[in-house]
């Protein structure tokens, strides 16, 4: 009997060289009941509670009919397709500027002869280290008209307060000075992923490139942008999911609302009125409504994460 | 031959020139402007009297004064939200190098197709917000009767960081020499006493890695404070911020040093260790 048990490799114990998993299962269990009960469980659990209508007590299975409503009812699905439609705005100026100015500035601070790198690198990334709530409030009132108009016009600056409801206030540029302010905060983050990306390629390489003749320009594009192009599909991902996971910036800065008239609503202060406080008159939160917004954000993370995941890191 | 030297000298002054990197060095300068100077309007303002800042909204005050910080300390409130802050951060970074570094040093030695899975199911969840389970742990505090405590906080956020801690611990555990685990196993030492007495002070670089990736955003969420705590006393330093920001909204430099206290301990601390919180909020990203 001992001596059959000793064949199983799962049920090697601690004193055997190579202990089983049913040995490091102690190992990993406060970790897997954490992760299981806190997120995995609720995460998909949502799912679940997106075919049901009403709160606990008197709860419906209502199959696909919360979908039913956010797709296609009058009320509801216009506010959804609003909210969408902004949060790939809002996803676009993240993707393309705040991309494109982080590698940009990750390859001037790579620049071997330049001096101050470090000190750049420190200022650069400091308001990522600010809380979104914190620099939302602080943008507000730097671009309220009624503080900023006098000495900005003082200095021959006047163009900057935009109009008398100033840019949150009007509803053609509110989205847009909102992902901007988001946009100033993060990008010390693909910054410094770039950084990190552009100093692990080999010198030879770009050594061998300038002994050829290759232009500082040709370097970069030929060179050190295709090398990095597993970096670049990671932080592509991450923008991705932080843009769906976005609510601090609208909240401190136009409030729950997405004001003006629902001109910044995204799918996080939506989520948020409709699952968890309530659409404003009635002030019930629907857990069926919420869910079904949460899993179609989740559905579109997985579409969105894992076709780049396998693109850009599969060759290792 | 003279030519020659002419050309040379003129070459390596234009090198140097170039190396200079003027250009860049506007750019950067620029940028670093933008970047800090809303933070500086930040600090610059919690030193104004309460009338100054209608006349002179960008500049240093005129009058220096302290009367906004004198006012907010002597408010009690304020250290029950630090507190508050401060325990949430704590606990939950302490939990998640504890419970993390057992599974990833579990997952490091454990080598198999079922480990493998395991791995990958902790690692998926870096890519997956858990704010989408929202409403479901809404539900669970509930029932679990944490509701208004910071007990509902400490699970949430310590499921939220351990897939990064998993990820980057197990690598590195990974990379240890063997001969390490084989010197301990020599002297007669068990596998626990091997994870604390030799893994654990080895992995302490990773696990202060970790420790920052997590700390900033922990210390800054707002949307789970928000949702689960109405209590004034277990209110969180950013949760009151949304309060006492419409408590005070005629009181502009106190809203500003309100906000101003809530950020100085997270900027502190990145402007004596910014090499490591950089390493740190971008770890996770780079494979390996």
């Amino acid at each position: 009997m001992e001596a059959k048990r000793k064949r199983i490799p799962a049920l090697q114990g601690g004193k055997s060289i190579k202990p089983g998993g049913i040995y490091w299962m102690r190992y990993m269990i406060p970790a897997l009941l954490f992760y299981v009960v806190f997120m995995a469980y609720p995460m998909l659990d949502s799912i679940r509670l997106s075919l049901y209508e009403g709160t606990a007590g008197t709860r419906e299975f209502v199959g696909f009919a919360n979908y039913v409503r956010l797709f296609t009812d009058e009320v509801v699905s216009k506010r959804f397709w609003n909210a969408f439609g902004n949060n790939w705005i809002f996803f676009a100026y993240h993707m393309i500027l705040q991309n494109a100015l982080g590698i940009f500035f990750a390859a001037v601070l790579t620049n071997r002869t330049m001096k101050g790198r470090q000190f750049y690198q420190t200022l650069i990334f400091i308001p990522c280290t600010v809380a979104v709530l914190v620099t939302g409030y602080l943008f507000k009132m730097m671009m309220n008209p009624q503080w900023s108009k006098a000495p900005l016009e003082s200095v021959g600056l006047g163009f900057l307060v935009h109009s008398p409801q100033g840019w949150l206030g009007d509803r053609a540029t509110a989205l847009s000075a909102v992902s901007l302010v988001s946009v100033w905060q993060w990008v010390g983050i693909p910054t410094m992923m770039f950084v990190a990306a552009f100093q692990s390629i080999d010198d030879d390489l770009l050594e061998a490139a300038s002994i050829e003749g290759a232009s500082p320009w040709q370097q970069f594009i030929r060179i050190r942008v295709p090398l990095i192009v597993p970096v670049i599909g990671m932080v592509a991902i991450m923008t991705f999911v932080a843009n769906f996971n976005a609510f601090d910036a609208v909240f401190a800065m136009e409030t729950l609302d997405g004001a003006p008239d629902y001109a910044t609503d995204l799918i996080g202060t939506l989520f948020y009125r409709y699952g968890v406080a309530g659409q404003h008159p009635v002030g019930i939160p629907e857990p069926g409504l919420g869910s079904a917004i949460s899993t179609t954000i989740f559905a579109m993370l997985l579409c969105g994460v894992v076709p780049v995941l396998i693109k850009t890191q599969g060759k290792e | 031959m003279t030519v020659r030297k002419e050309t040379g000298e003129r070459k390596t002054r234009s090198l140097r020139i170039m190396n200079m990197h003027i250009p860049y060095h506007i750019v950067m300068i620029i940028w670093s402007f933008i970047s800090i100077f809303p933070l500086w309007f930040l600090f610059i303002n919690t030193f104004k009297v309460k009338k100054e800042i209608y006349i002179n909204f960008f500049g240093l005050p005129q009058k220096w004064t302290l009367e906004n910080y004198q006012a907010l300390v002597s408010n009690s409130d304020f250290f029950v939200y630090f507190r508050n802050s401060f325990l949430v951060v704590v606990v939950s970074l302490f939990m998640i190098l504890l419970v993390g570094s057992l599974a990833a040093y579990a997952l490091a030695h454990w080598r198999t197709k079922t480990s493998r899975g395991v791995y990958f199911f902790f690692v998926i969840g870096m890519m997956l917000p858990i704010k989408i389970a929202t409403i479901r742990l809404l539900q669970i505090m509930k029932a679990l009767n944490t509701l208004n405590t910071l007990f509902c906080l400490f699970p949430v956020y310590i499921a939220m960081g351990l897939p990064t801690a998993v990820f980057i611990l197990t690598e590195f555990i990974h990379g240890l020499p063997g001969e390490l685990y084989e010197a301990g196993y020599m002297d007669g030492a068990g596998r626990f006493k091997i994870w604390y007495r030799i893994v654990v002070p080895l992995i302490r670089p990773a696990l202060a890695t970790v420790a920052i990736y997590n700390l900033v955003p922990i210390w800054n969420d707002l949307w789970f404070p928000l949702i689960f705590i109405t209590k004034e006393s277990s209110k969180t330093v950013l949760l009151a911020v949304t309060r006492l920001q419409g408590q005070y909204s005629t009181d502009w430099p106190k809203v500003l040093t309100i906000l101003a206290l809530s950020a100085l301990p997270v900027i502190v601390l990145y402007l004596c260790m910014s090499k490591s919180f950089i390493k740190g909020l971008t770890a996770g990203a780079v494979k390996g």
